[in-house]
């Protein structure tokens, strides 16, 4: 394809900004997904530094690093936001949603380039009002918001008397925004500014994972928002959506939460989905196997995810009939998901797999999300939920889907990506290391966490009985591992911007057929300005 | 030779492996009441339906371990046989509509046989024989009151503190007043909350209901052995929320009489007291289990 010599010529007449106008009034969507990448990266040490901490105090029982159980369900709550609002959403959808779906539909950048701005620039605010509501009083006599990332009433609201929460509301009310403007922007983009010949059938499913992610944020962020304004009325006007005291009902919040909320670990892993798509193709040197399957399998899990919302609430006293129905609606979605781990397998059979360091980390995806999604038809019978709802079983259960298998996504799709987003190679070994160290880390720390949960562990302890000893050190002996391997992360980003070693255009050859490898790396400031022809 | 003694191994191991599929309970029984802290298992269950949720758990989690490692058989098979170095070059394979109808159907029949059986663990749990003795639990931070309906009493519950400790009781587990129950008789447990939402939980029974301000939970257990067991709280309520465990002794009927002679005693209620426990005990005896009502 000749549409990298056209976009390079095109470059000699660009004016690109530059110094902090780059980036702070950017309006290039590549600009702004390394923006997002780089927040990413940074919200991603501080909620790291946030486990490291509630891990430590876990290591023997006892109180030995927080003074009281406020400053861990602080850490706890805290720990839980950021990972997802700041970290992994930021990485995946921001990230490398605003860098790859423009490219690879061939459009020249996104939709509305300056909203695409604003949305980058909400999720700062929202992270610093998020950090200020640690320092604020929440809990009569301490600070911060120690409600969980689940805010719960009326702990949230009469609970917590001081303004922590308010900020915290704030907080989530801003990201809200950034990522209602953000799937706007997406799904404009998606839907108008594909390149001749680019039908919906033809579009790299990456794209179509971020189509079906940014729908259900659509969908389901407003009634988060609505949760939450309820949640601030109920603290400062008087109303009583939540208080019982005056005819309010404490569960009416878990509904609205849980409808937001259940989606909302859909937006999270579908995109990881997408990126793992695409990276099992290029390095099995295959076409990924069946294609409309994988789409619509997606589109099926987006749907389904929006009428299992009470699994999350087995215990809250919910009718026979409600769990009965959540139970098997539950269980249907591991349908479409086995659809996908078995596609995947199928799109490796066969192939010439070069196992550089993307593939292994897609790879051990493969295997983490599976581990963790069998967990998930375990807890989703609500009869043996209840003797494991809110243990370290359910802690573990989400773990290994959304924190080793989203976040491997976003280091198999780091490594993929970064010689096209930096133009420089990352060294093999660097990165392989990174990976081993982080596979073996992460499963000391929560394999031991189902067996935590099956004595009877509950979640957001802060301290526990002698009986729980002996397994809550072995998961923090696993941290250690973790940490050397997200120092090993850095050491690696640090090492390719010393070496300045030049990655090619396309440094994984022919398995990698998307458009971005058909650019130069970096590619242009702006692409495409002849839009290219596919076939 | 050497072949077929490999062989006899693994047709040994598959059998052995398929004896324990067949008998979850061999590899999974235990004995004690304490949990180990090397435990890997469920709480010893204390009620039918208890051992009825563990035989659950433990029959799905051999049929998970199955899907598990089949996946990573798949996987590593892929890595060895599908690397550049052994396969050079790719097929261009990306549809196969029999493999794709038979992954789509076959976890259909696995979730089916997961599910259907565990369905009668909820029937169970929502079917609950007359009780024998109703009792409320009512979770305050940080704490448990509990009131028996049929008697005129009620009491707090605190968690020890490490002072107060006696006897070899469990820290953090230990509470100043056990709720006491006889064996082998239905038990009622009326739950509610007077500030914010706490849990109780009870392992070895397989119960945890929340505790919700206004409304009025229920759940029963019936115990099928002697013994003191211990829960926690289950659901996020604040500062001390790792400090306000459970802790039921069920003991003999003899023994549940005599205690309840001396709780009358020790516990006295007060006369408005009273007016409030009558009050409750008329809105709740209409309500079917686990159907909450506003109080």
């Amino acid at each position: 394809m000749s549409a990298a010599k056209i976009a390079h010529d095109s470059t000699q007449h660009e004016h690109v900004p530059t110094g902090w106008r780059r980036y702070v009034y950017s309006t290039n969507h590549k600009d702004i997904g390394t923006m997002y990448l780089i927040f990413a990266m940074v919200a991603g040490i501080i909620g790291s530094l946030l486990s490291f901490a509630m891990r430590l105090e876990l290591q023997e029982p006892g109180l030995q690093f927080f003074a009281d159980g406020s400053g861990y369900n602080v850490f706890v709550t805290a720990h839980g936001l950021i990972m997802i609002f700041f970290m992994v959403m930021p990485a995946l959808i921001g990230g490398f949603g605003n860098w790859f779906v423009p490219i690879m539909i061939g459009a020249p950048d996104m939709a509305f380039p300056r909203m695409n701005n604003i949305s980058f620039w909400l999720l700062p605010v929202a992270f610093i009002l998020l950090l200020m509501s640690m320092f604020v009083e929440g809990e009569a006599g301490s600070d911060g918001v120690g409600g969980g990332w689940t805010l719960y009433a009326p702990l949230s609201t009469s609970g917590h008397p001081g303004p922590a929460v308010d900020y915290g509301i704030l907080s989530m009310h801003v990201a809200g925004i950034s990522s209602i403007l953000g799937a706007i922007n997406f799904i404009t983009t998606i839907f108008n500014m594909r390149a001749p010949g680019m039908t919906m059938h033809k579009m790299p499913l990456f794209c179509w994972s971020i189509l079906v992610t940014v729908f259900l944020l659509l969908l389901a962020l407003p009634v988060f928002a609505g949760a939450l304004t309820m949640l601030l009325t109920d603290r400062h006007a008087g109303t009583p959506f939540f208080d019982a005291s005056m005819g309010g009902d404490p569960v009416l919040y878990q509904h609205l939460f849980w409808f937001f909320g259940h989606p909302e670990v859909y937006i999270i892993i579908l995109p990881a989905f997408g990126v793992i798509s695409q990276i099992i193709s290029t390095f099995s040197r295959k076409p990924v196997f069946g294609y409309l399957g994988m789409a619509y399998a997606m589109v099926s899990i987006g749907f389904v995810g929006f009428v299992v919302w009470a699994h999350h609430m087995y215990t809250s006293g919910i009718g026979f009939n409600a769990q009965a129905y959540f139970t098997a609606a539950t269980m249907v979605i591991a349908v479409p998901t086995g659809i996908k781990i078995f596609s995947w397998i199928a799109t490796m059979w066969g192939g010439s797999i070069s196992f550089k360091t993307p593939m292994l980390w897609a790879v051990g995806f493969i295997f983490l999300f599976t581990l963790g999604g069998v967990t998930g038809v375990m807890l989703a019978n609500a009869g043996i939920n209840h003797v494991l709802h809110d243990t370290y079983y359910v802690v573990a259960h989400f773990h290994y889907v959304l924190s080793l298998g989203a976040v491997f996504a976003i280091f198999a799709g780091w490594y993929y990506w970064f010689p096209k987003i930096t133009g420089y190679t990352y060294s093999e070994f660097i990165g392989k290391t990174h990976f081993y160290l982080t596979f073996i880390g992460v499963n000391i720390i929560f394999f031991p966490q189902h067996f935590l949960g099956n004595m009877g562990m509950p979640r957001r302890y802060v301290d526990y009985p002698e009986v729980f000893s002996a397994w809550n050190f072995v998961s923090s002996m696993g941290m250690y591992f973790t940490i050397l391997g997200l120092v090993t992360f850095f050491i690696g980003i640090i090492h390719s911007f010393v070496r300045k070693e030049k990655a090619g255009n396309n440094p994984w050859g022919k398995g990698a057929d998307t458009l971005e490898w058909t650019l130069s790396s970096p590619p242009p400031f702006h692409q495409f300005n002849v839009l290219p022809k596919i076939k | 030779m050497y072949f077929s003694g490999k062989l006899k191994t693994v047709l040994f191991a598959t059998l052995v492996s398929l004896g324990i599929l067949l008998e979850p309970d061999l590899l999974f029984s235990q004995q004690a009441d304490q949990i180990n802290q090397w435990q890997i298992q469920l709480q010893n269950p204390a009620s039918e339906h208890a051992a009825s949720v563990v035989w659950h758990y433990n029959a799905i989690t051999y049929i998970l371990t199955a899907i598990v490692v089949f996946v990573l058989g798949l996987l590593v098979y892929c890595v060895v046989r599908f690397n550049e170095k052994s396969n050079p070059n790719a097929t261009k394979t990306s549809h196969n509509a029999f493999l794709e109808t038979v992954w789509t159907l076959v976890p259909i029949i696995i979730l089916v046989v997961i599910a259907l059986p565990a369905f009668r663990l909820l029937v169970n749990e929502y079917s609950p024989p007359p009780a024998d003795v109703t009792i409320k639990a009512t979770g305050s931070q940080w704490y448990w009151s509990y009131t028996y309906m049929d008697e005129d009493f009620e009491f707090d519950s605190v968690m020890l503190d490490k002072t107060a400790i006696k006897d070899g009781q469990p820290y953090l587990l230990a509470v100043n007043n056990d709720v006491v129950v006889p064996v082998n008789k239905v038990i009622k447990v009326l739950i509610t909350a007077s500030d914010v939402i706490h849990s109780w939980a009870m392992p070895v029974f397989s119960v945890k209901m929340d505790a919700v301000p206004g409304r009025l939970s229920s759940t029963w257990f019936k115990a099928t052995r002697t013994g003191r067991f211990y829960g926690q709280c289950s659901e996020l309520c604040g500062k001390n929320h790792a400090y306000m465990p459970i802790a039921v002794r069920v003991v003999t009927q003899e023994e549940y009489e005599a205690w309840l002679k001396k709780a009358k005693e020790q516990f006295a209620m007060k006369e408005e007291q009273k007016e409030i426990k009558l009050s409750d005990t008329s809105s709740v005896d209409s309500q079917e289990n686990g159907i909450y009502i506003y109080i």
